[in-house]
């Protein structure tokens, strides 16, 4: 073949083997919708000016690319910079992607919105969208989460979203998207599903990615301000996978930029009470796309553990799926406990709460700090804030180390 | 000719009666009772219900269902020999419907291999549209069994071309945008959407979703050449007090819809 590579996803939405469409066919009109919609729009003028005014007067962006001097001392190893997603309004990378999804419903005359939630980031990025624009919504969030992450419970309905608790089966991310697919198949007619993560059927996955590459764009152009060159690594933490999507877009044809994702071991690897999607999975088909999942010999889905409820997923996105295949991209995971003493480290040395998901980035370089040189220079993804994980925390023991 | 091309192109008395169960709810020797009784009050096919950890095309009744069925150890396996049996047992075609990941898991080849030689005669599978099922169809077809792809109410004429041109003896309309569940009131909409598919498909189709009573069955059956009814016989076995009352209350209420149809 030669030349250029094409663009990924094709024109089937397939990254490589992963993705598709694994949907009813009542959904499937509202795809092909959204898939000319979103090609419509995504070079129109009017529109990227629009969402560049509302990333940056709303949103704050850019966000800044801090240099993490106590803990790279610490860990005497490479220099360690964050990429200050926690300093979004909301709180976390998620905004990113619902002002532009928004931008969408509101360009297809969608006038109620709705979304799935696990850290309840996404449901609060999503509700605050939707107060913004005076629209209707709805989140679906799992009983489990709605306890452990409940400070983002009563900002939702503070800001006028209905938070519709799921009962189902584990009771978490998974049910909860489950339970909003269920609802979209109802009322596809009137509703725009926001869907938080690079994950769900072609587009989503594609154009969620699209709203997050300003994350990786942002970091580009700073890394060769600060540091007058391309980091050696970029780190992200892997729940479906949005904010190393986001990362790491512009930096998938550096081949020199290594790229580590880091999933949640919960209680360890071996325990089988993780979230390692694609550490311990194989491919299947959940929620629309083919990609590595967790499921047991029947094919049924296994219950997913992470101390983090954002990273507390059996999925991921198709595209994490072909990079892992393709090599690009290395995936690890650290576990619940080492995520913990990250948070900790974090917070005492740098004065930053670091969201629980984030933590798992940061955790792994705590343990890998030594395969770096100490003039490499190292980008974490601090994807999002912790203080919504006070609580977890307290369960945890002592909050002071 | 196939038994499902044969029962749907000449049915034994007025439209086709399809009731679902969820093979292995309450347990499969229930199941399987069930489907005897099913024969005898009148049905044309059977759909037995393959469950799935997340059945997101399903209300409550049949999430419950599936998940009563996968705590008892119901599986891919076990549904195959519930089929062997029933094949031996009673003359109508059996459909297997169900989620894609279990039998990608299974292997879909030899799934769909062992499946014909246990006697299904055909597959729905909600997660699959067209677009992802020309490999699956090839494979049912070759096996001697029939695809049977789902059409709904938003599916644009383009789409109810290709899904009829996909289902291999006939379609499977569901009534409703919706998942699973009982109760629906089935409206001037409805009417329209059922008329509309009678013009642009080819092959007869079956209306399912929300079908909970004769009456309701009867009037879908004005212009679909047949009914679905599922979560409502969930519902009925889910509230027996025991097997045998639960055979009598199917009975009675699949009598009942099959006069009115």
């Amino acid at each position: 073949m030669g030349g250029k590579k094409r663009a990924l996803p094709d024109n089937r939405g397939r990254f490589g083997d992963y993705g598709g469409r694994y949907v009813p066919e009542t959904v499937m009109y509202a795809l092909d919708e959204l898939t000319r919609c979103y090609r419509d729009i995504k070079h129109d003028a009017t529109f990227k000016a629009e969402f560049k005014e509302l990333l940056s007067s709303y949103v704050g962006r850019p966000t800044p690319l801090y240099f993490a001097q106590r803990l790279t001392a610490h860990l005497n190893g490479p220099r360690i910079y964050f990429k200050r997603e926690d300093l979004t309004h909301t709180g976390a990378h998620k905004i990113n992607n619902t002002v532009g999804q928004i931008l969408l419903a509101r360009h297809m005359g969608k006038k109620r919105i709705i979304a799935e939630t696990g850290a309840g980031q996404h449901g609060l990025a999503t509700a605050t969208v939707c107060a913004r624009f005076g629209l209707e919504c709805v989140i679906y969030m799992g009983a489990v989460d709605i306890e452990r992450q409940a400070p983002n419970v009563d900002k939702m309905q503070l800001l006028g979203a209905r938070v519709v608790p799921v009962e189902s089966g584990s009771k978490t991310l998974k049910d909860a998207t489950s339970e909003a697919l269920r609802d979209w198949v109802t009322n596809v007619r009137s509703t725009f599903y926001i869907i938080g993560s690079v994950v769900g059927p072609h587009p989503y996955p594609m154009i969620v990615r699209d709203f997050q590459t300003v994350i990786g764009r942002e970091t580009k152009r700073q890394c060769r301000r600060i540091m007058r060159r391309l980091p050696h690594a970029v780190i992200a933490c892997i729940g479906g996978g949005s904010n190393a999507i986001g990362i790491w877009e512009p930096f998938l044809k550096e081949r020199k930029v290594k790229l580590i994702g880091v999933e949640a071991a919960g209680y360890g690897l071996s325990s089988g009470r993780h979230a390692a999607t694609l550490k311990r999975g194989r491919p299947g088909v959940l929620h629309g796309s083919y990609s590595y999942l967790i499921f047991d010999s029947d094919g049924q889905i296994v219950l997913p553990h992470s101390v983090s409820a954002g990273l507390d997923y059996p999925g991921v996105g198709p595209q994490h799926s072909h990079l892992k295949d393709s090599g690009r991209v290395v995936y690890e995971a650290v576990t619940d406990k080492e995520a913990i003493a990250a948070f900790k480290l974090t917070s005492r040395l740098e004065g930053i709460i670091p969201a629980l998901e984030s933590s798992h980035a940061i955790a792994w370089l705590v343990k890998n700090a030594g395969g770096f040189k100490k003039n490499h220079q190292v980008v974490i993804c601090l994807s999002g804030r912790g203080d919504k994980d006070m609580g977890i925390l307290a369960d945890w023991g002592r909050i002071a180390p | 000719m196939s038994r499902i091309a044969d029962v749907v192109m000449k049915p034994r008395a007025g439209k086709l009666l399809v009731p679902f169960f969820t093979a292995g709810f309450p347990d499969m020797r229930t199941t399987v009772a069930l489907v005897k009784a099913a024969a005898e009050a009148g049905a044309d096919m059977v759909e037995l219900g393959m469950p799935f950890s997340d059945p997101l095309a399903d209300g409550p009744e049949i999430q419950h269902s599936s998940k009563a069925a996968l705590d008892n150890g119901t599986n891919l396996r076990r549904v195959l020999k519930a089929v062997e049996q029933l094949q031996r047992e009673v003359e109508l075609p059996l459909i297997l419907m169900g989620y894609y990941n279990p039998l990608l898991t299974y292997g879909e080849t030899k799934f769909l291999k062992r499946a014909a030689s246990a006697g299904v005669d055909g597959f729905i599978i909600p997660d699959l549209p067209v677009e992802e099922a020309a490999g699956f169809k090839t494979l049912v077809e070759s096996n001697g069994m029939s695809a049977v792809f789902l059409a709904a109410p938003t599916s644009s004429p383009e789409r109810v071309r290709l899904i009829d041109k996909f289902s291999t003896d006939f379609v499977y309309a569901v009534t409703v945008t919706g998942v699973t569940g009982v109760g629906r009131t089935f409206g001037t909409d409805t009417d329209r959407y059922m008329r509309r598919l009678k013009q642009e498909l080819t092959k007869p189709f079956v209306a399912g979703f929300g079908v909970s009573s004769a009456e309701s069955a009867r009037r879908l059956a004005r212009y679909a050449d047949g009914v679905v009814i599922g979560s409502a016989l969930v519902k009925i076995i889910r509230g027996a007090a025991n097997r045998r009352s639960c055979l009598k209350q199917v009975t009675r209420f699949l009598a009942k819809v099959r006069r009115a149809l």
